[in-house]
């Protein structure tokens, strides 16, 4: 479904990304995890169209897209959610995710209606006529994941929607998720909540310095040693494995 | 077509003009590569330091460079009040808001001067401004070589201001890294409020720098305003370097294409360059980076 | 776009349309078009700056484009003045299509786009003063021959029928841009443009029609001011007393709503005539009135005086409601 080949992004001297590829197949929940600064937001932005790959292509369902604009891979079914949310302030709710919706109803009642629908989905059906600024942080990860959702896509890149939420908030929103997928849409994910990446994900790539230094289950990729060290550090691999336990 | 002489006056004269822009241009920089906004009151202000100055002379017989030290101050504290208690509080931080806010103020201030003093333009009569100075061929205005020399001299020491002294580094800091001067305890409203009070001071030197050899109407400060933005945006919207050269640069274009097209279009190679500046390079010719 | 989203238009216009039929005095009916020519204006500005977020300093640019393009062709040309406003308008929406084609594809924002606006006004100033086409600086006049055929009117009633016909059009477009796929993205596009781009929206064309449609309106309250003065020169035209008026208008009204650009203007004026009345014929005192209301209202009433009368009431919904 999504292929990214052999992605590298330099800013100035900085390499933020350094020959990254990963495959998303369709149907899965895919995770793409990592320490912070590993280089996760940035290639999220690279295949929703955000940042040019200084090499390297993007592929959507084997269509070359990497110089195409972030609003034409909407079109073409890709949709993102940001880490930092980004709602409209100013408008509400229902409003927020509508603006997703023309994407696909052009009439301003279907949009309107398929909204609502969404809304709902999330568990925003309450608060749709609610000012967009004075949601919690949970309704706006919601409202994040709404209007991504409005734009009825293929592919759904989830940018952090679990950071910030409290255990419960991120209980009540997994499943959610899950849903999600088994309506036939594809996702992948950054996330720093491990344990939701454990529990959702099928696939996890593992990103460090720009680098992807591990893929697979999530099970194993969590015993890789190098995923242990990008994480705890040099060394903490062997100091963490119980003793007596056999090198992998 | 122009005998060399000729040609070479106007080049010169040029940077005469250019050196007075930079000191305007320089109050527009200051305060947008520390508060990052951009100032439309600038030109209002500027005008409100000339009448100023005007008034100096015709009611209390100030000669123009003797009302810099006045003014100097006076601007600077009026610079410091309108940042601390009217655009700060009035605009609630976003850009949008203060573009807004400052263009009120200059709106205010053109037609508070306008409804004081009328539309009628005035000239200060002092008996140095039409003396010159001849160089072998050329023959220069005196009072504006003296506006250059001063002009210079204001940036550098300006410069050396924000390189050595404490409210210098202060100001340095704030327009780096805005919430970590403030962890270490530096008060950004304050140093806010000090450039933009710089900003209107180097108004006020600039307007006894210009006032003897030009005029005065409520009007005249948007013929200023743009050509500062011009500079600023050539400079690389926050670098004091920049903004130099870049009014150098202006003063002289102005110069040389009012000589060979007239001087209403000249003033449109101004905004041309300005327009082009803007639309392939937004961060200057002359500046490192925004 | 129902009938009851055009029901509050139909009853304003209708309301003010009686006014000529009490109010015969010439002052007062020069006042009152004065006002719905700016107010036209400010519609037009409203389009950009209100609901895309877009703060054009400079919509002299086309309000002055219009004016020129319409007494061109009369005066040049001889086109009828029906047909010349046609063409004024839709030489003012071209003149905003190119400079939102050049100032949005470099990704100007902000205050860079509110000053590049400002210089191309300056620009078409500068241009206007010293071309031949343009009468120079001495300005143009256009042929005073008093039939409706050459949209001039005898009666003042009548050009403010047509004026306030004109407005009701701009208020009739702007709410079916609220109600519109175009109002919402928009809409959107000033809150946040990179969240719109997410969510399918091509940032680029929203704004270039908005400017489009921004220039257009603006160009035809031009086209009006030429028709009843009779007189163009480059000061009215491409002066910042237009460029100012047009966005001031909005703000204090409430920008980003149907009605805000009227209310707005006619605040305006009316205090501006209270002023005058207080202060005499001091030059000056009126606009300096209009500045300290901008602060104030950006100090205290973001949404304007429709904002302020609202916030008693429920929100009510700016754009997809």
């Amino acid at each position: 479904m999504l292929v990214a080949e052999s992605i590298s992004k330099r800013f100035g001297g900085l390499t933020a990304l350094n020959d990254v590829s990963l495959n998303v197949k369709p149907g899965s929940i895919t995770g793409l995890i990592g320490p912070n600064g590993a280089g996760k937001t940035t290639l999220f932005a690279i295949i929703a169209g955000f940042l040019r790959p200084t090499a390297g292509r993007v592929l959507f369902e084997d269509r070359d897209v990497t110089t195409e604009p972030p609003h034409r891979r909407a079109q073409l079914g890709i949709a993102r959610t940001f880490q930092i949310v980004q709602p409209f302030a100013g408008l509400t709710v229902v409003e927020n995710i509508a603006v997703g919706a023309y994407l696909r109803h052009p009439r301003r009642a279907d949009a309107l209606a398929r909204a609502t629908k969404v809304a709902r989905r999330v568990g925003l059906g309450a608060e749709l006529e609610k000012p967009a600024a004075s949601l919690t942080i949970a309704g706006r990860k919601r409202l994040e994941l709404a209007r991504a959702l409005a734009t009825e896509p293929k592919l759904l890149l989830l940018d952090e929607v679990l950071a910030g939420l409290n255990p419960s908030e991120i209980r009540d929103m997994a499943p959610v998720v899950r849903s999600i997928r088994d309506e036939g849409v594809t996702i992948l994910m950054t996330e720093h909540v491990m344990q939701a990446v454990m529990s959702l994900c099928e696939s996890v790539y593992v990103l460090s310095e720009g680098r992807l230094i591990a893929q697979g289950a999530p099970q194993a990729v969590c015993e890789d040693r190098q995923v242990v060290e990008a994480y705890l550090g040099r060394g903490a691999a062997a100091r963490f494995r119980p003793a007596g336990a056999a090198l992998a | 077509m122009y005998a060399p002489a000729i040609v070479a006056e106007a080049f010169l004269n040029g940077l005469l003009t250019g050196s007075v822009y930079a000191l305007i241009a320089l109050g527009l920089t200051l305060v947008y590569g520390v508060l990052h906004i951009i100032n439309f009151a600038h030109g209002a202000l500027l005008t409100g330091a000339m009448f100023a100055v005007w008034a100096a002379h015709a009611g209390l017989g100030l000669d123009p460079y003797l009302a810099i030290p006045l003014l100097t101050p006076l601007f600077f504290a009026l610079g410091y009040a309108l940042q601390r208690f009217v655009i700060g509080p009035a605009s609630h931080g976003s850009e949008s808001n203060i573009l807004l806010v400052t263009l009120g103020l200059a709106i205010i201030i053109e037609n508070a001067l306008l409804a004081t003093f009328r539309s009628d333009t005035r000239t200060l009569a002092t008996d140095y401004g039409f003396q010159s100075v001849e160089f072998g061929p050329l023959i220069l205005s005196k009072p504006r070589l003296i506006g250059f020399a001063a002009a210079v001299l204001v940036t550098i020491l300006l410069w050396l201001v924000l390189a050595h002294s404490d409210t210098g580094k202060a100001i340095r800091a704030v327009a780096k890294e805005k919430l970590g001067a403030r962890l270490v305890g530096i008060d950004v409203g304050h140093v806010y409020a000090v450039t933009f009070g710089l900003g209107c001071a180097c108004l006020a030197i600039a307007a006894c720098l210009l006032m003897p050899t030009f005029y005065v109407n409520p009007r005249v400060g948007n013929a200023f305003v743009l050509v500062a933005f011009t500079i600023v945006v050539l400079g690389g919207m926050s670098s004091v370097p920049g903004a130099l050269l870049g009014a150098l640069f202006v003063g002289v274009v102005e110069s040389l294409s009012g000589l060979y097209f007239g001087d209403s279009l000249g003033q449109l190679g101004i905004f041309l360059i300005f327009i082009l500046v803007l639309l392939v390079r937004p961060t200057g010719l002359f500046g490192a980076k925004a | 776009m129902t009938a009851r989203d055009l029901l509050p238009i139909a009853v304003a216009v209708a309301l003010t349309a009686l006014v000529p039929l009490f109010v015969t005095t010439n002052t007062v009916l020069n006042f009152l078009v004065l006002v719905l020519i700016v107010a036209l204006a400010a519609q037009g500005w409203n389009i950009l700056g209100g609901f895309g977020g877009q703060f054009s300093f400079g919509h002299a640019a086309f309000f002055g484009t219009g004016a020129y393009a319409t007494a061109i062709l009369q005066t040049r040309f001889g086109v009828n003045a029906w047909a010349g406003f046609a063409l004024g308008v839709a030489a003012g929406a071209l003149a905003g299509w190119i400079i939102g084609y050049l100032s949005f594809r470099s990704g100007l924002r902000g205050s860079y786009f509110a000053l590049v606006t400002l210089a191309f006004a300056e620009v078409f100033r500068i241009l206007a003063n010293a071309a031949e086409v343009t009468g120079g600086a001495a300005g143009m006049l256009i042929k005073l021959d008093m039939r409706p055929a050459n949209f001039q009117f005898a009666s003042r009633a009548v050009f403010f029928w047509v004026a306030l016909a004109l407005v009701a059009a701009a208020l009739v477009l702007t709410r079916g841009i609220e109600c519109s796929r175009f109002g919402a993205r928009l809409v959107a596009i000033r809150e946040n443009e990179e969240a719109a781009q997410a969510l399918g929206v091509d940032t680029l064309r929203t704004k270039l029609a908005a400017i489009t449609l921004s220039a257009g309106v603006t160009a035809a309250s031009g086209c009006l001011y030429a028709q009843y003065f009779l007189f163009v020169d480059a000061q009215i035209a491409y002066g910042t007393w237009i460029s100012v008026e047009a966005l001031l208008a909005p703000i204090i009204g409430g920008a980003g709503t149907a009605f805000g650009p009227l209310i707005g203007a006619l605040s305006l004026h009316a205090l501006g005539e209270i002023a005058k009345l207080f202060a005499g014929r001091v030059p000056g005192i009126d606009l300096a009135l209009f500045g300290c209301l901008l602060v104030a209202a950006v100090a205290f009433a973001p949404e304007g005086i429709l904002g302020l009368a609202r916030r008693t009431r429920p929100r009510l919904k700016p754009a997809a409601g």
